[in-house]
Parts: C-alpha cells; sequence; structure tokens
C-alpha cells in the first residue's frame, strides 16, 4: 500500500506550516497545538473566562473541514459511534488537564523541541511512560468496544456546528471572546491560519497522521510508520526555528513553558496513557471526528469541557509552574484513568466473537 | 488453516492487535480481516505485509474484506 513518502511529506508541511504560522504572529513554539487552540476555542465561547486564552482559533476549523473533505472525496467517509461515549468524554477531559499540565499536546511538544526547550523532552519521556502503561492495559484486554453505523446524517454534526462557527465568526467575531494580551492575542492571519489548518487537515486525513499512535506502534509493533511523520515535524520545525532564529536550547525561559520536570513528566504521562486507551493523540481524534467518528467528536468535546475545568478551577499550568490544585488534579486524573482502565477490563461484556476460527483449506 | 477476524468498528490499536495474534497463531493459511474504517484497512494491511503475507483489499459496500494469505 501506501509507503512512508506521503506522511514524511505530511509532517513535514506540518513543521513549515506551523513556523510559518509562528512568526506570522502564533505564539511562540505555538504556531500549532491541537489541545492549546482547544482551550482557546473553548475561552471564545466563554466555557472559560481565562482573558488571556480566548481565540476562535481558525487552524482547528480548516482542520476539520480539510479532513471533512478529503474522507468525502476518498469515499471513507464512515458514520458509526456508540463505542463508550461517555466514557471517552471523560478521558478527553483528563487527557487535557494532563496537556494543560505540561502546556501543550504531543504536536507542541514535538515543537517546542525543535525550539530547543528541554522541558519538552521531559513532557516526550512522561508521554512514553503513559503511553507504555496504556499499551499494558491494551494488552490485557481494555477496549472501549465495538462502534456501530449511525445514520450518515450522524457524521455531519460535528463538521457542520465547525462550519457553522467559521460563518459565525466571519460574519460577527464580537460573538466570541478574544484575548487582547497573552497567547490568544497573538494570532496570524485568518486566512492563512485557515489555510494551514485545511492543507494539514486533507493530509492528516490521508495518512492518518497521529503522534501518540506513534510512539504506540513503535513500543507496540516495531512499526515505524506513524512516527516518520513526528520525524517529519521535528526535522521542519528544528530548520525553520534555525532559520528564523527562534532556537534557543535549554530549560530556564522557554515561551509559553515551565521548569517543573515533575509536573511536566506527570502531566503528560497522564495525557499518553489516556491518549492511547482512546486511540489516538487530539490531532487523530478531530480527524477522526471529521470522518464520521461520533465518537471521537465525543471525545473532543471532552477535551474543551476539560479546557474549561482547567482554567475555571485553577488546574492550568502558567509559566510561573503548575498551582498545587493543578498538581492534585494530576494525580487525581490519573487514578481515575487507570481505575477506568482496570474497571473496564474486569467488567467488560463478552460481546460477539471478534475471531472466528475454522480449519478448511 | 483459515481465521476471520471482525474488526469492525474497533479503533485502532485493536484491529492490529487481533489480526496479529491470529498471523501468529496460525502462521500460515488464510486470514480474512473485516474493518470498517480507512486507518484500520491500511494498519492491518501494513502489519501483515510486514510479517510476510500477501494482501488483497475488496470493498464491500461500508465495510472492507481484506484477504491476507501465507503459503
Amino acid at each position: 500500500m501506501r509507503g512512508k513518502g506521503l506522511i514524511l511529506l505530511a509532517g513535514l508541511a506540518a513543521g513549515a506550516l506551523a513556523i510559518w504560522l509562528m512568526v506570522a504572529g502564533n505564539p511562540p513554539n505555538m504556531g500549532l497545538c491541537i489541545a492549546c487552540f482547544l482551550r482557546d476555542i473553548s475561552g471564545a465561547l466563554g466555557l472559560h473566562t481565562a482573558q488571556p486564552v480566548q481565540y476562535l482559533r481558525p487552524e482547528i476549523v480548516g482542520l476539520v473541514l480539510g479532513a471533512f473533505a478529503s474522507a468525502l472525496a476518498t469515499r471513507e467517509f464512515r458514520v458509526t459511534g456508540g463505542a463508550s461515549a461517555l466514557t471517552r468524554f471523560v478521558l478527553g477531559l483528563f487527557v487535557m488537564i494532563g496537556f494543560l499540565a505540561f502546556l501543550g499536546c504531543p504536536l507542541r511538544m514535538t515543537l517546542r523541541l525543535a525550539a530547543g526547550d528541554l522541558n519538552a523532552l521531559v513532557g516526550l519521556c512522561g508521554l512514553v511512560a503513559g503511553v507504555g502503561i496504556g499499551i499494558i492495559f491494551i494488552n490485557r484486554g481494555f477496549s472501549l468496544g465495538r462502534a456501530v453505523p449511525q445514520a450518515r446524517a450522524g457524521g455531519y454534526v460535528f463538521p457542520g456546528l465547525v462550519a457553522f462557527l467559521l460563518v459565525l465568526f466571519l460574519a460577527a467575531p464580537a460573538l466570541f471572546a478574544a484575548s487582547t494580551q497573552g497567547p490568544g492575542a497573538a494570532h496570524a492571519p485568518v486566512a492563512l491560519s485557515l489555510a494551514a489548518g485545511l492543507i494539514i487537515g486533507v493530509l492528516a486525513q490521508r495518512t492518518r497522521l497521529c503522534l501518540v499512535g506513534g510512539f504506540r506502534d513503535l513500543i507496540f509493533f516495531r512499526d515505524y510508520y506513524l512516527i516518520t511523520g513526528l520525524i517529519g515535524l521535528f526535522a521542519a520545525a528544528l530548520v525553520g526555528n534555525l532559520l528564523v532564529g527562534n532556537f534557543h536550547l535549554g530549560f530556564a525561559d522557554q515561551p509559553v513553558a515551565h521548569t517543573d520536570g515533575i509536573w511536566n513528566f506527570l502531566g503528560m504521562t497522564l495525557a499518553g496513557l489516556g491518549s492511547v486507551l482512546l486511540g489516538g493523540c487530539p490531532l487523530r481524534q478531530l480527524v477522526a471526528a471529521s470522518e464520521g467518528n461520533t465518537d471521537a467528536a465525543v471525545t473532543v468535546l471532552g477535551f474543551i469541557v476539560g479546557a474549561a475545568v482547567a482554567h475555571n478551577f485553577g488546574l492550568a499550568a502558567s509559566p510561573k509552574g503548575v498551582p498545587a490544585a493543578g498538581q492534585l488534579a494530576v494525580v487525581v486524573g490519573l487514578a481515575v484513568v487507570l481505575g477506568l482502565a482496570a474497571l473496564v477490563i474486569a467488567t467488560r461484556t463478552t460481546g460477539e466473537r471478534s475471531v472466528v476460527r475454522g480449519s478448511s483449506g | 488453516m483459515e481465521a476471520v477476524v471482525d474488526a469492525r468498528g474497533l479503533m485502532c490499536p485493536e484491529p492490529v492487535l487481533l489480526t496479529r495474534r491470529e498471523l501468529q497463531r496460525l502462521k500460515k493459511g488464510k486470514v480474512r480481516v473485516i474493518v470498517d474504517a480507512a486507518a484500520a484497512r491500511d494498519n492491518v494491511t501494513r502489519l501483515a505485509q510486514h510479517e510476510g503475507w500477501r494482501v488483497s483489499v475488496r470493498e464491500e459496500g461500508n465495510t472492507w474484506l481484506l484477504i491476507l494469505e501465507k503459503d
């Protein structure tokens, strides 16, 4: 089937576009960040009132619409759902709390690494630890169950909602909250953000790009396909950062980052574990939701509500570090996700058999 | 030996995991895998080819049937 060329290209394109977006106005080392941008959208919708992080990020809108169009065009749009939607919502919520303790999703983690931010290396170790723990659960039979085909209309709801938000945003931007200072106030021109999102959406849909999946498949199956996308992303962002003078090796004074190693590690452990149980990183969830997977759409809602919870209850990190409440939330999150995963295995309904064995030749 | 893996509705990495178990158990023969997501179709194909199985893919309505064979 397809080789690694296209996914390498997708990674390279995402890395280059992320640097371009940063130069054009997006926050430092945050040309692209699915978790941060969903958090900004949560703020734009008024779900939280953290003034510095409110903006209806057009990159997310473009990504969803690009992936949706690509899935339609290639006849890969399949509407399914019904596999533990509420469990996914809760997992998504805690995954977001983990990301906001670290300050970024695997995409931004890679961009931060490519800018010399060594705190992201600590986050990477935490992410790999979380992925490893998740694999143990999957090997022991963890499953969120089987999704079933649903009416095609259901698959249009998520991309439709996103398109509706875009129309409102273009027609009446004052409807949405928007930061006047802080990361939310830093943004590239709308047309560029939207176009970049569209391109990445199409490429991510075609290649199934998933950054958590990259580590998962590498550890689980010694499969290098998905990690190739992450390598491309890192390489393009590294070259871009060197070209624009944004490479500063070290722990201290990194933009929109903190140096609290324990919580960088544990935040990403929580997020990595939850993401593996959910079947992919936030980028992959957004793309799957755009391809008609309504369970993934519920997961995205969990991310958005998780961001609101993180900011409304003072859990999210800032460059000063992770507040005590945020540290507690990460520990509680790890306990909840581990407990939930164990409970899912213990209480699994046997359901229909997945494998039928015969002896005919 | 022959087996059918029904991976419809399962998210990654479950389709790959179920298929791998069968490929390792059978060692050779024929395994049919039914999937309904393009990501699962591609991932199972990659796994099977990596383990030395021949793969043919057929679209059947809303699902894909993958036939994996090894002599």
